[in-house]
């Protein structure tokens, strides 16, 4: 903070302008959901609303189907980060350390699955599984997923060690700690906070994505695909809203909390640049 | 007795079984990468590259017109139903779509991630950085939903309008010739603002990373050079900064070329690509053509990736 007051001028009247605009643009639409969803208007989209109940909530938490989608997603997003967190970092730590032949495919193998539009990525893996043989399964929406998530976390890991410094590693290494031990008490505090953020970012991708999904889930439904089915009959709209303030207010809680555990860290990261 | 005897600098005195397999795999770094990228290579390798070979294969079969069934016999003429005007007219609306969002992401999310790397505290970062990943985190179903809620004609941003008494304005855009419609979410520019919504979060952190990249020094040496604060910032610090533009766009560009569910629910029925796509292989079952269809973005992704590359974007990412 104090490099940048010496750095010279604040920011001007545009830049703030502009830069609040944008958060609002970005963060005003999720309120209307939480008002929508208060609403006792259910059939049209009047504003301001005619008045307010809880009604919906209530209805939202008796239903099943509301749950099972709820569990399912959590699964899938926990199993699709998981494994995007092993992948991603093995090829990070592969692509930062060393240089070979064809790495700059690599590179582009890597950022595919997220360069090319997910529908791609969906339509691919569907006629695979066609020409496999492969029913739908659970596992058949976590492989997508995998898939689309490495590169989420190979962009944190690589970007942390390409920031980080290499003396850090041969220091620990001249102090006499193996491989093992540096990549313990070296490595991997120094890229904790890249991977918390690219973890998060892959549970996030992987938690609300539908395009893929809707490819290779067969019967079985996610949240957001059990959404997209609600938006296709207005009438259960109400149950939308309240679906999505809960999925709000639950994914505030582990980014706000992931934020808090990273705070001194990520803030002693930036300053050393 | 052992221990007398043996060398001295031979390093630590206890080396277990670790730091015998981390000497041996330090000797043989050529091992190390192979069991560091073999797992990604191999899942990469497998689950997406053949996928896109099983698509590939798809694209040159064809579907019987009697029968509906799959013919699996190699044929260009999948791709030849491709180049009738209405298909090429949908290809053209949706790169040109997809370019227009992109732009728009870059003109809002810039200043934004400007100010996040340059001007904001390690508070007010906090605080930019959780309303920047927010949205990412929320249902991106609902939050396109959201805007249906805010762009219909008895919604918010009508609502807004006519409070500060500028309803004609709205109702002025909305009676141009092609990107109006009824109402703002029956129309282009409806649609236009739910991408740049949706993807704008995508477009601010790389840019937001790279300007935070940008090391304090060239800042100092340009202002000591005496370049007023515009110059160093059209001389010092955009250049740096075109290259997390460039990655944002790969995102920005690529998520809206394969969308299919913001055009089904905003604007009006015109199909892009990615409808023709889901629709194709799913209620009329002619996979061929829909695999057909999915080259079209590959083909303009590869050209677009090709032309970020020489901006850097792939070092920003």
């Amino acid at each position: 903070m104090r490099s940048s007051m010496r750095s010279g001028t604040g920011a001007g009247w545009g830049l703030r302008t502009a830069a609040t605009g944008g958060l609002l643009f970005l963060n005003l639409p999720l309120a209307f959901i939480l008002l929508y969803a208060l609403t006792t208007d259910d059939r049209s989209f009047n504003f301001p609303p005619p008045g307010l109940t809880l009604k919906w909530f209530a209805v939202a938490w008796g239903r099943d189907d509301i749950w099972q989608a709820l569990a399912l997603s959590v699964e899938v997003a926990l199993m699709g980060m998981g494994l995007a967190l092993i992948l991603g970092t093995l090829a990070a730590l592969a692509m930062y350390r060393f240089r070979f032949f064809g790495k700059e495919s690599v590179t582009l193998m890597i950022l595919l699955p997220i360069a090319l539009p997910g529908i791609v990525t969906g339509i691919s893996l569907r006629s695979a599984f066609a020409l496999g043989g492969i029913p739908f399964s659970y596992w058949t929406i976590v492989l997508g997923h995998a898939t689309f998530c490495i590169v989420v976390v190979y962009n944190n890991v690589i970007a942390r060690l390409r920031r980080s410094s290499p003396t850090l590693i041969e220091a620990s290494m001249d102090l006499g700690a193996n491989s093992f031990q540096t990549f313990r008490h070296v490595v991997l505090p120094n890229v904790a906070t890249a991977l918390l953020a690219g973890g998060m970012l892959a549970f996030a991708l992987s938690f609300d994505e539908v395009i893929v999904t809707t490819f290779t889930a067969g019967q079985q439904e996610t949240l957001p695909i059990w959404m997209l089915s609600q938006l296709l009959r207005p009438r259960e709209r109400p149950l939308t809203n309240v679906a999505a303030v809960f999925v709000i207010a639950v994914t505030l809680i582990p980014i706000l909390g992931a934020y808090y555990l990273t705070r001194d860290t990520h803030d002693a990261a930036g300053s050393g640049k | 007795m052992s221990a007398v005897a043996e060398p001295l600098g031979s390093g630590p005195v206890r080396q277990g079984f670790f730091g015998r397999l981390s000497t041996s795999l330090y000797l043989r770094p050529r091992l190390v990468l192979l069991l560091l990228l073999l797992p990604p290579l191999l899942w990469l390798g497998i689950v997406y590259i053949g996928s896109l070979l099983a698509l590939l294969a798809q694209s040159f079969f064809s579907v019987d017109d009697f029968s509906g069934l799959t013919v699996y016999q190699p044929t260009l003429a999948t791709y030849a139903e491709l180049f009738t005007p209405a298909n090429i007219s949908i290809i053209l609306r949706t790169i040109v779509m997809a370019a227009v969002v992109t732009i728009g992401c870059a003109v809002i999310g810039f200043p934004l991630a400007y100010y996040m790397a340059r001007f904001a505290g390690p508070r007010a970062k906090a605080v930019f950085y959780l309303a920047v990943m927010l949205p990412l985190w929320s249902n991106y179903l609902v939050r396109v939903y959201s805007w249906k809620l805010i762009l219909a004609k008895e919604g918010v941003l009508t609502w807004l309008f006519n409070l500060v008494g500028l309803g004609g304005l709205l109702d002025d855009a909305l009676a141009l010739p092609i990107v109006g419609g009824p109402s703002l979410s029956a129309s282009y520019i409806g649609m236009c603002i739910v991408f740049i919504y949706i993807w704008l979060p995508y477009m601010i952190l790389p840019v937001e990373a790279a300007l935070e990249r940008v090391p304090r020094s060239f800042i100092e040496a340009s202002a000591d050079l005496g370049a007023r604060p515009r110059a160093t910032f059209r001389n010092v610090i955009l250049p740096l900064a075109i290259p997390g533009v460039a990655a944002g766009s790969i995102f920005t560009f690529s998520l809206t070329l394969g969308d299919y569910i913001i055009p089904n629910l905003i604007g009006n029925s015109r199909p892009f690509v990615g409808m023709v796509v889901y629709s194709y292989q799913g209620t009329a079952g002619n996979i061929p053509l829909a695999a057909a269809f999915t080259m079209v973005p590959i083909l303009v992704m590869a050209l677009y990736l090709a032309g970020a590359k020489r901006l850097g974007a792939f070092d920003a990412l």
